[in-house]
C-alpha cells in the first residue's frame, strides 16, 4: 500500500505491465519498470516523471478500457506526476499551489503587473510614464537598472533555490545519492534525450492526441517553446553581460545579439505555446489528467504573454506605449519567475532528473549484463 | 460509413492479422474491399490483439534478429512440433513466403523491435512487434483505411449463401445499422477458430469445458467456420484439439491475454485438488512445457491444479499479474488453497525426500532430479522447504483451435469433393490446421495469418476481376 490512491493505482498498473512488457520498445518508462519487481513511492514517482505522456502505450494496450483490467498508464502517471510535484515542493506550505494552479498563477500575474504599473506611476509623473524615451538607458528612466537586476535576480535566485530543494527531495526519495557531479555521461545522455524529446515520439511514429493517428506536432511545438524560451533566456543573460562588462545599455539595435536572440526566441515562444495550447485542447481526455488543465494552460499562457509583451515592447519601444508595456512585460516575467517552482514549469526539471537516473540505470544494467 | 448496398470485389470476414493482410493485399491489387469485423472496435482483431511476434525465415541476422533462421530449419521445427501433421507443400510454401513477409509487413506500417525482456530464446527466430499485437493491428487498420478499404465493426455474419462452391452473398446483423445483405465477387474468410464457443468445446470435452478459461476475446466463436463446413467446404485438423496453456485460475473468463500465464512449473511441483502430483514437472524446457500444461490440467478433476514452490525461488521467474498465495506453513497454504493439509504435507515430504543433489540450471536439462517417486521430476528438482510456501492456482487457458477449412496454395478453399471453390479463400486461424495439425511454436500463427492473408487477398482480387 502506498501513501495515495493514485500511487496504489500506479503500482497496480506496473504489476500488470511488468507481466506483459509489450510496450518496452516505446519509451523509457517500461524498461525502467522491468528493472524492478516491486515499486516504492519513490520508484513510482520516478516512473511518473519519466513518462512524456505520448499516449502510445494506451493506444497499443490490449488491456486499456473498456477492458476490465482498465490499464491507462498515461493518465495514471500524469496524475501521479502532478501529485509528486506537490509532494516534493519547497517550502511545503505551497503544496496547494498545484491543485488550484490556474487561479494561483492568474492571481500572481495580475498582482505583479499591477505592482509594476502602480510602482512606475508612484515613482514617476505622467510625463515620464507616458513619455517617449529613446537611446541608451531608455528603459532605466522608468526603473533603474540596478533595481531591475536586483529584483529579477532575487526572483530568479529564489526560483532556482526552490526548484533545487524540490528536486533534491525527489532525488532522495527515488534513492539516488545526492552528489551526482561526477556522472558526466549520464548527464550528457539526459541532456540529449531531453533536448530531442526522445521519448515523446511514441516509439517512432509520433504521439497520440485526438485519435489513434499518431503525429509529431506536440514535439514540434514543444521544441519551438523550449528553444524559444532558451533563446530568450540567453538574450537576457547576454544583455546583462553587456551592461556590466561592456557598459553598454539597453535598448540595443535590432541587429545586436540580445535583440536577435530575443526576437528569434520570442517568435518561437509565440508559435510554440499557441500550438501546444491547440494540441492540449484537442487531446483525448482519456489520456490526460483533466484536473490539471488549468495548470497546463496557465503555464502555456504565461510563456506566450512573456513573449507577446516582450515583442510588443521591441516594436513599440520608441513610442509613448513603452512605459506601460515595460510595466506589463516586467510584471509577466516577474510572475513567471516566482511561480516557476509551483506550476507546470517543474515538469522539465523533474523529467530531466528522471532521465539522468534512467541513463545511470541503463548503463549499470548494460555493465551488469556484460560482466 | 460504408455503402453496403454496392457489390464489392472482395468481402473479408474477420478483423485480425490475416483479415487485414488480405484486405490490404486485395486493395493494393485494385479491388474494392469490405472488411466485416464481428467485434466492436476496441476488441477488433481476434487473437492478434494478444500476439507479440511472428516467426519468419531469414538467411542472415538483421537489426532485430540475432542470427539466421533458414527455411530448412523452420521446416525441421515445424515437422517436429506437428509430429508430421502438416501439409508439406503448403508448409514449405508458407515458409518460403515468410521471408518476404518480414519486409512486406513493414511496408504496411508494422514496426519491428528486438525480442522482449524475458524472451531471449526467441531472439533469433522471431520478430517482435513494437508495442505488441494491438499496435500491429492499429498499424494495419490505419494502412487499410488510408488505402480505401471499407471497415464495419460489431457486424455479425448470420448466414452465407454458397452454391456449388461459389459464394454469392452474406447476411449481416448490426446492432445499430440493422441487417444488410452483402454481395461480393470473392470471399476471404479470416474469422478465426471457435475457442470462445464453450458449447462447441463441450462437444469434445464435455462439462469440463465449463472450467476452461479463454485467453482471447469472446468473439472467436467459429460461426463462419461452422457455416463453411456445413455448406460443403472440406475440413482439416483435429476438431477435438485445441492449444491450451496453464493460466492463473483467477484470470477472467475471456481475454486475459498473455499476462495470466504461468511459467513457474519448473521451480516447484504441481498438484491437483487432491494434493497429488500428476506429471513430471521437469520434463522439458520452454516452450514445450509451456504448451503441455494446459492439457494436463484439463485432464485433472475440476480442471484445476496448483503450482507449489517456496520463498527461495520467488524471484526466479517473471513477475506475475496475480501474486502467489502465501502460507507460513504447508498446512496454512493448504488451508488457503482448500486442499487437504495432511495430503499436501505428505506429497511435499515425499517429494523432498526423493530429491537428489545436483547443480541447478533452469536454462538446460540439469541434473537435479528425484529418485523413487511417481511421477518423477526429472530435472530442476529442488526441495520445497523455505517458508513462506507459495502457490499459483491454474486452469487450462484455451488459446486456439485446430479445426479448419482445407485450402490450396492460392489460399483457395477446397470443397468436400476435392474441387477448388470458385471464389472462396481462407486465411489465418480458420485454415491454420493445414499447416499446424497439432503442436505450437511461438509466432507461427501470425506467420500463417500474414502469408495466407496476403496470398488470399491477392488471389481474391484476381478472381474478382476475371
Amino acid at each position: 500500500m502506498h501513501g495515495t490512491r493514485i500511487l496504489d493505482e500506479a503500482d497496480r498498473l506496473m504489476t500488470v505491465c511488468n507481466s506483459c512488457r509489450y510496450c518496452e520498445g516505446l519509451c523509457a518508462v517500461f524498461p525502467a519498470m522491468e528493472m524492478r519487481r516491486a515499486f516504492s513511492d519513490g520508484d513510482l514517482n520516478y516512473l511518473a516523471n519519466l513518462c512524456h505522456a505520448c499516449g502510445a502505450c494506451y493506444t497499443d494496450c490490449q488491456f486499456s478500457p473498456p477492458h476490465q483490467f482498465n490499464v491507462n498508464v498515461p493518465k495514471t502517471l500524469a496524475v501521479a506526476r502532478t501529485e509528486s510535484w506537490a509532494a516534493y515542493v519547497w517550502p511545503r506550505a505551497f503544496a496547494g499551489a498545484f491543485a488550484r494552479n490556474g487561479l494561483v498563477i492568474s492571481l500572481v500575474a495580475a498582482l505583479s503587473v499591477a505592482a509594476f504599473i502602480f510602482g512606475f506611476a508612484a515613482w514617476h509623473d505622467r510625463q515620464v510614464l507616458f513619455g517617449t524615451h529613446t537611446g541608451p538607458g531608455a528603459f532605466y528612466k522608468l526603473m533603474p537598472h540596478n533595481a531591475m537586476a536586483a529584483l529579477f535576480g532575487s526572483a530568479f535566485l529564489y526560483a532556482v533555490v526552490a526548484l533545487m530543494m524540490g528536486v533534491r527531495a525527489f532525488w532522495r526519495d527515488i534513492g539516488e545519492p545526492v552528489g551526482m557531479k561526477t556522472d558526466a555521461s549520464a548527464l550528457l545522455q539526459a541532456i540529449r534525450d531531453a533536448g530531442e524529446l526522445r521519448y515523446l515520439d511514441g516509439g517512432g511514429v509520433g504521439c497520440f492526441n485526438e485519435d489513434d493517428r499518431p503525429t509529431d506536432r506536440r514535439r514540434f511545438y514543444h521544441h519551438f517553446t523550449f528553444y524559444g524560451f532558451a533563446l530568450c533566456f540567453a538574450s537576457t543573460c547576454v544583455a546583462t553581460l553587456y551592461h556590466y562588462l561592456l557598459a553598454r545599455q539597453a535598448p540595443y539595435a535590432w541587429w545586436d545579439l540580445p535583440v536577435v536572440l530575443g526576437t528569434l526566441g520570442g517568435i518561437g515562444l509565440l508559435i510554440g505555446p499557441i500550438g501546444l495550447l491547440a494540441e492540449r485542447s484537442k487531446r483525448d481526455s482519456v489520456l490526460v489528467d483533466e484536473a490539471r488543465y488549468g495548470m497546463d494552460v496557465a503555464f502555456i499562457v504565461m510563456l506566450f504573454l512573456t513573449s507577446l509583451t516582450g515583442m510588443a515592447l521591441l516594436v513599440l519601444r520608441e513610442t509613448a506605449a513603452m512605459g506601460p508595456l515595460l510595466a506589463l512585460h516586467l510584471g509577466v516575467v516577474f510572475s513567471l519567475f516566482v511561480t516557476m517552482p509551483y506550476g507546470k514549469f517543474v515538469h522539465g526539471i523533474y523529467r530531466f532528473a528522471a532521465l539522468v537516473r534512467y541513463a545511470r540505470e541503463r548503463r549499470a544494467m548494460a555493465q551488469g549484463a556484460g560482466e | 460509413m460504408a455503402n453496403l448496398s454496392q457489390k464489392f470485389d472482395v468481402l473479408v470476414i474477420g478483423g485480425g492479422n490475416a483479415a487485414l493482410c488480405a484486405a490490404i493485399s486485395a486493395r493494393r491489387a485494385g479491388a474494392s474491399v469490405l472488411v466485416v469485423e464481428g467485434a466492436p472496435k476496441f476488441y477488433r482483431g481476434g487473437n492478434t490483439r494478444h500476439t507479440r511476434n511472428m516467426r519468419c525465415a531469414h538467411d542472415a541476422a538483421t537489426d532485430i534478429l540475432t542470427g539466421p533462421y533458414t527455411e530448412e530449419e523452420f521446416w525441421d521445427d515445424l515437422l517436429r512440433l506437428t509430429g508430421g501433421q502438416t501439409d508439406e507443400e503448403l508448409a514449405k510454401f508458407m515458409i518460403s513466403e515468410s521471408k518476404d513477409i518480414l519486409n512486406w509487413i513493414v511496408k504496411q506500417g508494422v514496426r519491428w523491435q528486438p525480442s522482449l525482456g524475458g524472451t531471449l530464446s526467441l531472439g533469433r527466430t522471431n520478430s517482435f512487434f513494437l508495442g505488441g499485437g494491438r499496435a500491429m493491428l492499429n498499424a494495419l487498420y490505419l494502412t487499410a483505411e488510408k488505402l480505401g478499404v471499407e471497415i464495419v465493426y460489431d457486424a455479425e455474419v448470420t448466414d452465407l449463401q454458397i452454391e456449388d462452391g461459389m459464394f454469392l452473398c452474406a447476411k449481416l446483423k448490426q446492432p445499430v445499422d440493422g441487417a444488410a445483405e452483402i454481395r461480393a465477387s470473392a470471399l476471404v474468410a479470416a474469422a478465426g477458430g471457435f475457442e470462445a464457443n464453450v458449447e462447441w468445446l463441450k462437444e469434445y470435452w464435455g462439462e469440463a469445458a465449463d472450467n476452461f478459461l479463454i485467453r482471447g476475446t469472446p468473439y472467436n466463436r467459429g460461426t463462419i467456420l461452422k457455416m463453411l463446413l456445413d455448406k460443403g467446404v472440406q475440413d482439416i485438423g483435429d476438431p477435438t484439439q485445441c492449444h491450451a496453456v496453464a493460466i492463473d485460475a483467477r484470470a477472467p473468463k475471456f481475454d486475459g491475454g498473455i499476462i495470466t500465464r504461468h511459467d513457474s512449473v519448473v521451480f516447484g511441483i504441481v498438484v491437483n485438488k487432491h494434493a497429488q502430483r500428476f506429471y513430471d514437472e521437469g520434463e522439458d524446457i520452454w516452450p514445450k512445457r509451456y504448451a503441455i500444461w494446459g492439457r494436463l490440467v484439463a485432464a485433472q478433476p475440476d480442471q484445476i491444479a496448483y503450482i507449489i514452490f517456496d520463498a527461495s525461488v520467488r524471484n526466479s521467474f517473471m513477475p506475475t499479474l496475480f501474486p502467489p498465495i502465501e502460507g507460513g506453513s504447508i498446512a496454512e497454504l493448504a488451508g488457503k488453497l482448500e486442499l487437504d493439509p495432511a495430503a499436501l504435507q505428505k506429497t511435499i515430504t515425499e517429494f523432498n525426500a526423493a530429491v537428489k543433489p545436483g547443480t541447478f540450471d533452469h536454462t538446460i536439462l540439469d541434473d537435479c532430479r528425484t529418485e523413487g517417486i511417481t511421477p518423477p521430476k526429472t530435472h530442476w528438482a529442488r526441495k520445497i522447504e523455505t517458508p513462506p510456501y507459495l502457490a499459483y492456482p491454474v486452469r487450462p487457458g484455451i488459446t486456439f483451435t485446430y479445426l479448419g477449412t482445407r485450402v490450396n496454395r492460392q489460399a483457395r478453399m477446397l470443397m468436400k469433393d476435392g474441387k477448388p471453390s470458385a471464389n472462396m479463400f481462407a486465411a489465418g486461424e480458420i485454415m491454420a490446421g493445414n499447416v499446424l495439425g497439432k503442436g505450437y511454436a511461438a509466432g507461427i500463427g501470425m506467420t500463417i495469418g500474414s502469408v495466407f492473408g496476403r496470398v488470399a487477398g491477392r488471389e481474391a482480387a484476381k478472381n474478382a476481376r476475371n
